[in-house]
């Protein structure tokens, strides 16, 4: 069972400036989160997933989630 | 398709890079585009026959190695996968955003969608 607030907060502890918002869709381990970070400027959605990704590889190692689908954006330019 | 139970898995390497540089895109996936054998591989193979491009495909099913050499090589966990132009592109989240985006047809050259 994942803690929604905890990976919020990896999330955006791992990227500085991040807003990240994650849901449950169903089960409470296969989650949804739109992640919009100033550093994903300039990457692709891959690298954008990876960094995501490696900001809560901890909670797939540890089973708390089994997927997590992701939609990923750089900020608008202001 | 070339039968990868008798190969060493260097030689699955091999034909991995060989795959993915000798087409234009180029799909792993569970199952095949006729049969996919999984939601995420089956919604590639529906948007990439939706965009209308000519792709090559492996079932990495075949052989459970297939997806532990792809997988090491690419640093991408998880099946499918869909290279263009010999690179990432990524897999079902990746493409179906790039999909609604139209930026998939652009990268493959199909007809994008009217301007928005």
């Amino acid at each position: 069972m994942a803690d929604l607030t905890e990976l919020t907060t990896m999330i955006e502890a791992a990227l500085p400036g991040a807003r990240a918002e994650l849901v449950d869709q169903g089960g409470g381990d296969h989650l949804a989160a739109t992640v919009v970070a100033p550093q994903f400027a300039g990457l692709t959605r891959l690298e954008q997933h990876k960094l995501v990704y490696a900001a809560v590889q901890s909670r797939f190692d540890d089973g708390s989630i089994h997927a997590l689908a992701l939609r990923t954006r750089a900020p608008e330019a202001a | 398709m070339t039968d990868t139970m008798t190969m060493t898995e260097q030689e699955i390497l091999d034909q991995i890079t060989s795959e993915v540089a000798g087409n234009r895109a180029f799909l792993y996936l569970k199952g095949t585009p006729e049969m996919p054998r999984c939601g995420f591989s089956n919604q590639v193979v529906q948007i990439l026959n939706h965009v209308g491009v000519e792709y090559g495909s492996r079932d990495i099913l075949a052989d459970p190695r297939i997806r532990q050499v792809l997988s090491g090589w690419s640093d991408w966990p998880t099946i499918p996968q869909l290279f263009v132009d010999g690179k990432l592109v990524g897999g079902c989240d990746i493409v179906t955003e790039m999909f609604q985006e139209g930026e998939l047809q652009q990268l493959l050259g199909t007809e994008a969608p009217s301007s928005r």
